[in-house]
């Protein structure tokens, strides 16, 4: 199988707390990984040095087999790399339709074709497709600032996809979305899976939401692996009920 | 909730037989060239001198609205990059004897230069730094031009400065070079509207309210804050440009550190962000003193005042009073329907 | 060599006056995260003051710098938090900064208008006489103004460091939200450091006065150098911004002793570019991870 992503020996220290100590793993084409772990364990740490946004101590990220360690946030995207952060991050200010333009317009064209060319980059019917997709139809022109909380969260994802990326990371994707939506969001994030191959990696609390969508786990405690398998293997490995579903 | 100026502007365009980029923004920049162009036939050589004035500032506010308004960064040099243009434009006119055009072009191009050359080490480290870097190249600017006597004649500055002419009609009349200045600012304006409205003006505004996110979506954030500041500073060398053959005399002293503040004072006052905002800026800070004589060195108090005031009260700004006094007169109108 | 020793103490007693101004900007960024353009105002005005209460109430001396000293810590530590940084801070750092700008202007003409456009002589409270030490003519002014300075600071570090009430204040600056659950009175705390950043200022002002002379445009070059000496030093640290200081001092009086009088100002700035580019965290400072 293809291995889209893969991290070798990842150490992070702040002073002489190591919060990412020596992980190792890989993504697979078409996958979607879940990574799970008390508060803590180091997942935000490790995400934030996969993606450039902190340099890590040691250790390196391949991504299909190029080395991206420490390559700028704003580069490792335009290479199709694509996340979401466990905070709201939209453009309140921007309209709903704005975000998600945003989010596609430095992937195309040259700084000069994005100053003279059209405004929306050519992106509306991109932008439309993906407002059809989350459901956000009647909100498209609505600031974004003004979404509830759970439309917003939408909003965020649909971000993540638009410029069709290759493998898309997602902080706590669930974190503060209520029922109904989450079912909405599972099923969405299903659907892009199997529709357009885009590989997956989501961290999670929300155990239900990871075992239910994930097809591969992997279990963090205290910056190291501490198990991986599927959903089922590691729900019955005795180590993490010690450490983590015992709890 | 959308803001009116959008608002008012849809319908209005579907009506007329306009171009579909038309709108309410673009509209009022040519009515407001077009009442400008005539109104000052009655009003002599000081008040038209003074017309003019106020649209050569808003060039150099424009530009700081850029930097600050749109994408969030402090600058503190405008004035500085508006003396380099206006000594530039001076010397090559008057010294070396090129035409104002490829003067004002050569202005604009080493200020975005100088802007690129301070900006990069300085948005290296944190977005602060940036304060302080250009408030010590105020400082540099403001020693050059006051010691480098050979080349700027130092306190006593430069004169005899001419005038440009338009295919050879010329332009030395206090009417005929405001109808200029009226042109040139014009289509600085609509350049920067036309930047603010392409996907160049959504990156500014994303790295102004969220650096980090904006990253994360591929934006280049690293040199879409260089390019809003080295095009900020471009209109500041624009504006110099401008400012030397209207005047006809400069000295270093309106381009100190203290008018780069003062031209921080106008961008907040007409309102951060607001395309339209820089000319109202410049018309409390540049055309009210002129006006108001009577309150000599008091004005400038007053005026800082009134900003404190504005930034307590509404830190959008005048522009961000009227979008406020808009919304609640167009609500009650149909609260009354 | 005697020439270079007078230098050097002339350059350590104008670095104490910027690493004073230098330590209380850094305080009040560090718990309220204000940027203080009007910083070389606060310095220049307390002399200003001084000099006013005198003339408006022909108060002798004494009468006069309590008044005056009274009146700028009421104003601009109390009052310049509660009125100006507590109702700004809302909308962010960026208007807070630009309203410490419109401030500065503020200061500036108001001293022009209301006092004098002339510089006006300030009393000295120690002789202006020089000592010879080694062959080279120390004044005593200089020497003065390091033991006070130093000794003010010395005071600084023991009372942030060995009272209750400055560790409180120490542990507000670093880290609020901790502070506040701890059950310090943060808000009070805040308040405090505005209030020892006017203190400073004031003995700054007294210290500086009698040989630059009161005048409005004092404070744009001791503002611009307390600035540089916060970077050059370390922007979060005090003792960053003791160190800076004295090295802008020494480096601003080396400059226009053995340079050029007409580019003195030139050389701090162009340290100030050189620590930017090559120690951007300054010399003191502690480098800062990337926060999401």
């Amino acid at each position: 199988m293809n291995q889209v992503l893969e991290v070798s020996n990842l150490h992070k220290a702040f002073g002489g707390i190591k919060a990412v100590n020596g992980v190792s793993f890989s993504v697979n084409e078409g996958e979607i990984l879940g990574i799970i772990g008390p508060n803590g364990c180091g997942k935000s740490t490790l995400f934030n040095c996969i993606l450039g946004q902190l340099e890590p101590t040691e250790g390196a990220v391949k991504l299909d087999g190029r080395d991206v360690t420490n390559m700028r946030p704003s580069e490792l995207n335009r290479l199709g790399v694509s996340r979401t952060f466990q905070l709201l991050q939209v453009f309140p200010e921007l309209s709903v339709r704005e975000n998600l333009i945003l989010a596609g317009q430095e992937h195309e064209g040259t700084m000069l074709s994005r100053f003279f060319g059209s405004r929306d980059a050519g992106l509306t019917a991109k932008a439309e497709q993906m407002i059809g997709f989350f459901k956000l139809g009647h909100l498209a022109d609505a600031k974004a600032g003004g979404l509830s909380y759970g439309q917003q969260k939408l909003l965020d994802a649909a971000m993540a996809f638009m410029a069709g990326p290759r493998l898309v990371l997602l902080d706590e994707p669930a974190g503060g979305v209520n029922l109904t939506m989450l079912g909405d969001l599972k099923e969405r994030l299903r659907a892009i899976n199997a529709e357009q191959g885009a590989t997956f990696v989501v961290i999670e609390h929300n155990m239900d939401f990871v075992m239910s969508l994930c097809s591969r786990v992997i279990v963090l405690a205290e910056g190291k692996v501490l198990a991986e398998g599927t959903p089922a293997e590691v729900r019955a490995n005795p180590a993490v009920i010690e450490a983590y579903l015992g709890h | 909730m959308t803001a009116p100026a959008t608002h008012s502007a849809a319908p209005a365009a579907r009506r007329l037989p306009l171009p579909a980029f038309v709108d309410g923004t673009l509209l009022t920049l040519v009515a407001a060239a077009v009442i400008l162009w005539f109104v000052p036939s009655g009003m002599g050589r000081y008040g038209t001198y003074v017309l003019s004035l106020w649209l050569v500032m808003s060039v150099a506010v424009m530009g700081l609205n850029l930097t600050l308004g749109y994408a969030g960064l402090k600058s503190l040099a405008q004035a500085a990059f508006m003396g380099i243009g206006a000594y530039a434009t001076a010397l090559l006119t008057s010294k070396v004897g090129l035409n104002w055009y490829a003067s004002f072009a050569i202005s604009g191009l080493l200020t975005f230069a100088v802007g690129l050359v301070l900006g990069f080490p300085a948005l290296r480290v944190k977005a602060h730094y940036l304060a302080f870097v250009t408030l010590a190249f105020s400082t540099l600017i403001w020693l050059v031009l006051r010691n480098e006597q050979w080349l700027t004649g130092g306190v006593f500055g430069l004169s005899n400065i001419p005038r440009p002419s338009f295919f050879g009609l010329k332009l030395d009349g206090a009417l005929a070079f405001h109808r200029f200045v009226v042109v040139v600012t014009f289509l600085l304006a609509v350049v920067l509207w036309w930047m603010i409205r392409s996907p160049w003006g959504r990156a500014f505004t994303a790295l102004r309210e969220n650096p980090i996110r904006a990253a994360s979506l591929g934006i280049d954030t690293r040199m879409y804050t260089l390019l809003a500041f080295a095009i900020g500073s471009a209109y500041a060398g624009f504006a110099g440009a401008l400012y030397a053959p209207l005047v006809e005399f400069i000295d270093p002293s309106p381009f100190s550190l203290s008018q780069s503040f003062f031209l921080l004072l106008m961008v907040v006052a007409g309102g951060a962000g607001y395309l339209l905002g820089p000319f109202i800026g410049a018309l409390l800070g540049v055309v009210l003193p002129e006006w108001l004589r009577f309150a000599g060195s008091l004005y400038l108090i007053i005026f800082a005042a009134i900003v404190m005031l504005l930034l307590i009260a509404c830190p959008q700004g005048m522009s961000g009073l009227l979008e406020r006094g808009w919304a609640k007169l167009t609500s009650k109108k149909e609260g009354a329907r | 060599m005697a020439e270079f020793l007078a230098y050097l103490i002339a350059g350590i007693a104008t670095g104490a006056i910027y690493a004073l101004a230098a330590i209380g900007f850094t305080l009040v960024w560090q718990t309220s995260q204000t940027i203080n353009f009007a910083q070389g105002e606060f310095v220049m005005l307390p002399a200003v003051l001084i000099l006013l209460a005198i003339k408006l109430f022909g108060a002798p001396i004494w009468l006069g710098a309590l008044i005056g000293i009274a009146a700028f810590i009421l104003i601009f530590g109390v009052g310049f938090k509660l009125a100006v940084v507590d109702p700004m801070i809302r909308h962010g750092v960026l208007p807070l900064a630009i309203a410490t700008m419109a401030l500065s202007i503020i200061m500036k003409e108001g001293a022009k208008d209301g006092f004098s456009a002339e510089a006006q002589k300030f009393p000295s409270f120690v002789p202006t006489e020089t000592i010879s030490v080694f062959g080279a003519a120390i004044s005593l002014q200089h020497v003065a103004i390091i033991a006070v300075a130093f000794a003010v600071i010395g005071l600084l570090q023991w009372f942030v460091g060995s009272t209750r009430l400055g560790r409180q204040m120490q542990a507000t600056a670093q880290n609020p939200t901790v502070a506040r659950i701890l059950g310090i009175p943060v808000e009070r705390m805040v308040l405090l450091t505005f209030v020892i950043n006017a203190a400073l200022a004031v003995v700054a002002s007294v210290l500086i006065s009698p040989i630059y002379l009161a005048k409005f445009s004092n404070g744009e070059v001791i503002g611009l150098f307390a600035f540089i000496a916060a970077i050059v030093g370390g922007f979060n640290q005090v003792r960053g911004a003791l160190v800076g200081g004295l090295i802008v001092g020494i480096v601003d009086s080396m400059a226009a002793a053995y340079i050029s009088t007409s580019y003195r100002l030139a050389v701090p700035l162009v340290l100030l570019v050189v620590v930017i580019l090559v120690k951007p965290e300054g010399l003191m400072g502690r480098k800062e991870e990337r926060r999401v």
